[in-house]
């Protein structure tokens, strides 16, 4: 796969490149001092760069298409995966993936939204845009996760549900509502992680849950920075201004209480180390699945009816 | 074909002029009939001609849906605190300021308890004039303090829609309220406490994809655009003209995702009907 190499990560991969030129000539020539002055450089550059990341750059690197999506995650993390498909009313939803999973020692309902690496796949996964097809298929794997009594694992990644005529007639709006409606009062424990984009309703629509969860350089609002600037800024152009004014990245919605936990990533972002991105967060999630499954249904729904309750900020 | 065929029944009137100059009369929007505004009060502001509704706030609606001065109002000056202290070209905090000025409202909802008919009820009206109707922190919280008050002393809700959607300038907060509201409304379900949605001109975004969706019973007002994508959006996304009517009541009618119609002449009877039958 070719590399793809984001503006700000520009400084690091030309270091890196005279780097590994150095280090194929290293044997005829005595650089062994400058290679080591060097490499010391690239990793301090490393560190200034991914630490000060701005909104906009963690934005994009939510969206690097290198990056892990849903099944990367499911087959790095669990034994023995099923997928299961279709809403049973509709059609499958190719936008999301779901089924039974074992993860560690817990049996789990897991699902996300699943984008594509190239265009043929990314038109057969509608880019993760779901339908509401899409949501029914998500609320009938939740309802047999309560059925059997098992735990739902939800993973966010979509640039939003899908705006389209066919969405409208089938009822998208109705499908995300009865879904929040739904996942509130769920009788099992679900955990949710923003692995990627979550924008807006869309994300949310598989998105309520006891624990909230989000990797380090993902990204979740009511709507995407450009949206936001071509509405508010009436201009494509201010999606740098409108990601800082949005505060959508994790440690923002750390702060706002809006989600539980921020899940690390390796440093450059989940793409530079799928198998240590998927370990990070298989521990992350047997941690917070050996914690809900000691709670009470009706305890559990109770709290979660709560959490949400106590989001938003106002003045009386 | 004829040169000068017009493409639509009417060419459609400046909106801007529709404020004639003694502030007496109204122009209808759709089909131009200038009406007097004492009989546009009495006609609940819908065209005497051509049925065309006006959008009118939760001031009017109060006016005729409930019984003569039974509405209380509930957390009434519960305002925006701004919490990103969001700013585009404007600050959001002198959006707010500005619409509380103008509109001697505060926030985009207004919420209380009144009596229909003489039963209780909760109620819960939109104001699209403030900031586009959105969903910011103060409308979730509001709606859930109404459905906290409605489960407590099992009062029938209504929640009047019109609205854009969530509100940007809260970000993640204003996308949490429709998680909000909508977990707060299994409350009501479990206790089987009737939540008639009413859906207006315009409903659409986060608001439709909650609680304007989750009621027992879908009331819609004619020919309100009633979605979730804007139909600018979903013309962008598929590069193609949508059809005639398409989000209309009428459509979500027919898809069926609305239970029926309702002239706003008839909204409170219908009202007091579905109850009287439910309860």
């Amino acid at each position: 796969m070719a590399k793809t190499i984001l503006d700000f990560e520009k400084p690091i991969f030309e270091l890196e490149q005279k780097l590994e030129e150095m280090r194929k000539f290293s044997d005829r020539l005595d650089i062994e001092k400058d290679m080591v002055r060097l490499e010391e450089k690239v990793r301090q550059l490393k560190e200034e760069v991914y630490k000060g990341l701005t909104r906009w750059q963690r934005v994009q690197l939510a969206r690097h298409p290198e990056r892990p999506y849903t099944l990367d995650y499911i087959y790095a993390m669990t034994e023995s995966f099923v997928e299961l498909h279709g809403d049973r009313l509709f059609r499958d939803d190719k936008a999301i993936v779901g089924g039974l999973a074992q993860l560690g020692n817990h049996k789990v309902v897991i699902m996300g939204q699943q984008k594509g690496r190239d265009t043929k796949s990314n038109l057969y996964r509608n880019f993760g845009m779901m339908n509401p097809e899409g949501y029914r298929k998500a609320l009938r794997l939740m309802k047999l996760a309560e059925k059997f009594n098992k735990p739902v694992i939800t993973m966010l990644d979509t640039p939003g549900a899908f705006p389209g005529i066919e969405a409208e007639e089938r009822g998208q709006a109705e499908a995300i509502a009865r879904n929040l409606f739904e996942m509130a009062r769920l009788k099992v424990p679900i955990i949710v992680v923003i692995i990627g984009e979550g924008a807006s309703g869309g994300a949310l629509g598989i998105g309520v849950g006891d624990r909230i969860l989000m990797l380090e350089n993902c990204w979740y609002s009511v709507i995407s920075p450009e949206s936001c600037s071509s509405i508010l800024w009436r201009s494509w152009d201010y999606k740098e201004q409108a990601a800082e004014a949005l505060k959508l990245t994790a440690p923002d919605l750390l702060e706002q209480g809006i989600i539980d936990r921020i899940i690390p990533e390796p440093l450059g972002g989940a793409h530079k180390d799928h198998k240590q991105m998927a370990d990070t967060l298989k521990t992350a999630l047997i941690e917070e699945l050996d914690a809900l499954i000691k709670i009470k249904p009706e305890k559990l729904v109770t709290a979660r009816i709560e959490k949400f309750g106590k989001m938003g900020v106002f003045v009386e | 074909m004829p040169w000068f065929r017009r493409s639509k029944v009417n060419i459609s009137p400046d909106t801007q002029k529709r404020e004639l100059p003694d502030g007496l009369w109204e122009k209808c929007p759709s089909c131009g009939e200038i009406i007097h505004k004492k009989q546009l009060e009495l006609n609940l502001w819908t065209c005497l001609k051509c049925d065309y509704h006006w959008r009118i706030g939760s001031k009017e609606y109060i006016s005729f849906l409930l019984d003569k001065n039974s509405f209380k109002e509930m957390d009434r000056k519960m305002r925006s605190a701004d919490p990103l202290e969001f700013r585009d070209t404007k600050k959001y905090s002198d959006r707010i300021a500005e619409a509380i000025k103008k509109l001697d409202l505060y926030d985009a909802v207004r919420t209380g308890t009144g009596k229909i008919e003489g039963r209780d009820v909760a109620l819960g009206c939109m104001d699209f004039e403030f900031i586009g109707g959105s969903m910011g922190s103060v409308v979730g919280e509001k709606l859930a303090r109404l459905i906290d008050k409605a489960y407590k002393d099992k009062l029938p809700t209504i929640i009047i829609s019109r609205s854009g959607g969530a509100r940007m300038m809260e970000g993640a907060y204003s996308l949490m309220q429709l998680a909000k509201v909508s977990a707060r409304l299994t409350k009501l379900a479990e206790a089987g406490i009737p939540y008639i949605s009413v859906l207006t001109d315009p409903t659409t975004g986060g608001t439709t994809a909650s609680y304007a969706m989750l009621g027992d019973i879908h009331i819609a007002e004619p020919k309100a655009l009633i979605g979730f994508a804007g139909p600018r959006v979903i013309k962008q996304t598929i590069g193609k003209d949508l059809p005639e009517g398409f989000q209309k009541s009428e459509f979500l009618l027919e898809k069926g995702f609305i239970d029926f119609i309702s002239h706003r002449k008839d909204l409170r009877t219908n009202i007091i009907r579905v109850l009287d039958l439910l309860i």
